[in-house]
């Protein structure tokens, strides 16, 4: 892998070659690896504060059919302050919602540090032209998005034709606008790989590579909208894309599983996951998210259980 | 021919119609009323019973939602299915309980009654509960018990089958569902009981059985924020007393232990099944 990344991606010959060239994933021992990290056992003041660190890192996301502004704005609410009886409990780090609802969600957010991304390109199917997604794009981070989802063309990929796939992010994140070298000042793009469509961990080695190289500011595991969502070996593998990238390139990328995480020891597992695999500097909301909906009150009730000694009822916290 | 080895039951938890084990790994030795050793059962933990409220609550919704009538028609089946292992209980009864086998029979016989008693009240208990109150209005008023929800219970020490099914059936059979922490010295026909019960079309979860400490698990049932009421009728003075106390955080409706023993032959009254329900009065107008 001596071969500079800028000149990986100048045909889809030498895409393949550098994407094919990379170390096979060892399927047993990548999932026995993240089997194994998800037995550490964290307790007391580590738990509490691994629980705070959840709650920053948490995208609170709607992503239905029926969602209406008034369910996003009490989503919006939510994440400023998740338990309106606790002061003490820290924001999450964004709400996430199709592109037509971001400008509501922007209303109800002004003023804090909670960002608002957006899902976009066809999202959750990936299926439409390059132009709608770059157009969808653009009306997103019109409307005021910090942070644009977008799905990569999965169908491309299982054929092969990485080149596709490359250019269609490079041209979401310039769509992202933004004059820095890499898209500076723009709103921050993290690339859905849906992994569960993905059929073999090689693919997701590829995949978190190929989107790496095309300008991705983030890689997420999946939409939620396909099971298996996220899970361990999945996300253990994208970690150890990024922190392999940040080596060869000083480039630090994000990881965000999404989908299936409910409870706060999922959670925990992912951080154990992440200080592990990529290291402490991954410990924060800039470069770790955990895309989710109801992990947020049972983060929020394991938090009262610790403070009070008695187990929380979710009668006492907000619906979903 | 060799002699062929002995299959003993291994006692666990029921929580959610499953039978795990208690998360802890822990078991205590439960001996005969003679002091002989009878088996290993599971020593719930405060996780265990946790998990327990959980299957308790997920529960609820579609137990509360059945017909009066489907809820005593699976009552009844308990019934019936506990009659046909009546040999059983009896053993157990006369190991537990260090009863005569005569007693032991009696006593099964008054547990299969006592569900068939309760499964009878499941669509009448409205009718004497409920009401139609006279307003100075133009509205029908009128009241109807509803079920409390999620019930931590007790179970009384002595008569291990018959007083369990006693405390049990009436909070079931009004849509409530249940954790049981059975005997603690004679846990086994509770889970015996568990046995019949995931064979009787009681949907998992309805009823949830720990066995172990009673001191170790119910003070954390009692300050359970998702536990609505707590039976303390197998609660020693002083254990009745702290969960008395937690109970008070979110307002658990309460049933402190009898003063003076309580007969379990004798027919209960339905103070029981009032003691878990709530009552809803809507006003609906008349109207012209």
């Amino acid at each position: 892998m001596t071969t500079p990344l800028a000149e990986v991606a100048t045909s889809n010959a030498s895409l393949r070659a550098f994407l094919h060239g990379l170390p096979g994933v060892d399927r047993v021992g990548a999932d026995a690896r993240a089997a194994m990290l998800g037995t550490r056992s964290i307790k007391t003041t580590a738990k509490r504060q691994a629980i705070d660190l959840a709650v920053r890192m948490v995208d609170l996301t709607t992503l239905e059919g029926a969602d209406t502004p008034g369910k996003v704005r009490a989503m919006c609410a939510k994440a400023v302050r998740p338990d309106p009886a606790d002061p003490s409990v820290p924001s999450a780090a964004a709400v996430c919602v199709y592109p037509d609802l971001v400008a509501t969600a922007v209303q109800a957010l002004r003023g804090t540090d909670v960002k608002v991304a957006s899902v976009a390109t066809a999202f959750p199917s990936g299926r439409s032209s390059l132009e709608v997604k770059v157009a969808e794009t653009r009306l997103a981070v019109a409307a005021g998005a910090a942070e644009v989802d977008m799905v990569i063309d999965r169908g491309a990929f299982l054929a092969g034709d990485y080149l596709k796939v490359f250019e269609e992010i490079a041209a979401v994140k310039a769509a992202c606008g933004g004059a820095g070298e890499n898209g500076e000042g723009g709103a921050h793009l993290k690339v859905i790989l849906e992994t569960g469509e993905l059929a073999t961990y090689d693919n997701v080695r590829r995949a978190s590579w190929l989107a790496m190289i095309a300008g991705g500011d983030f890689i997420k595991t999946s939409t939620g909208k396909v099971s298996p969502a996220a899970t361990l070996p999945v996300t253990l593998i994208m970690l150890e894309a990024v922190r392999d990238f940040a080596r060869r390139t000083g480039r630090k990328i994000g990881v965000k599983p999404a989908g299936g995480i409910r409870t706060t020891k999922d959670a925990i597992k992912y951080l154990v996951l992440v200080n592990e695999t990529a290291g402490p500097d991954w410990l924060t909301p800039d470069l770790f998210r955990l895309g989710a909906s109801s992990l947020l009150n049972d983060l929020l009730m394991q938090r009262q259980k610790m403070a009070t000694g008695r187990y929380a009822g979710p009668d006492y916290f907000t619906l979903d | 021919m060799s002699e062929r080895l002995a299959v003993r039951k291994t006692y666990k938890l029921f929580v959610g119609g499953a039978f795990p084990r208690s998360e802890s790994g822990r078991s205590y030795v439960v001996t005969s009323a003679k002091g002989d050793f009878l088996a290993n059962a599971a020593r719930a933990s405060r996780k265990d019973a946790r998990d327990a409220v959980a299957a308790a609550r997920k529960a609820f919704p579609g137990w509360s939602g059945a017909t009066a009538y489907n809820r005593g028609q699976i009552l009844y089946r308990v019934a019936e299915m506990l009659e046909g292992r009546r040999a059983q209980f009896v053993a157990e009864v006369v190991q537990a309980d260090g009863v005569a086998a005569k007693k032991a029979g009696e006593l099964v016989d008054a547990a299969v009654d006592r569900l068939v008693w309760y499964a009878g009240w499941s669509d009448k208990i409205g009718a004497v509960l409920g009401s139609a109150n006279p307003v100075a209005g133009p509205y029908f008023n009128l009241s109807s018990p509803e079920p409390t929800g999620v019930v931590a219970v007790l179970a009384p020490p002595a008569a291990p089958l018959l007083g369990l099914v006693s405390v049990i059936a009436p909070v079931i059979v009004t849509g409530n569902t249940c954790v049981v922490v059975a005997s603690e010295r004679a846990p086994l026909p509770a889970i015996t009981l568990a046995e019949v019960l995931a064979t009787s079309d009681l949907p998992g979860g309805v009823v949830n059985v720990l066995t172990g400490f009673q001191a170790e698990i119910a003070p954390w049932l009692a300050g359970h924020m998702d536990v609505n009421a707590i039976d303390l009728t197998g609660a020693g003075p002083e254990l009745a007393v702290t969960c008395e106390e937690l109970a008070a955080e979110n307002l658990k409706r309460v049933l402190r232990p009898p003063t003076a023993p309580i007969d379990w032959m004798a027919e209960p009254g339905i103070e029981r099944m009032a003691a878990f329900l709530e009552t809803k009065t809507v006003w609906h107008p008349i109207g012209t």
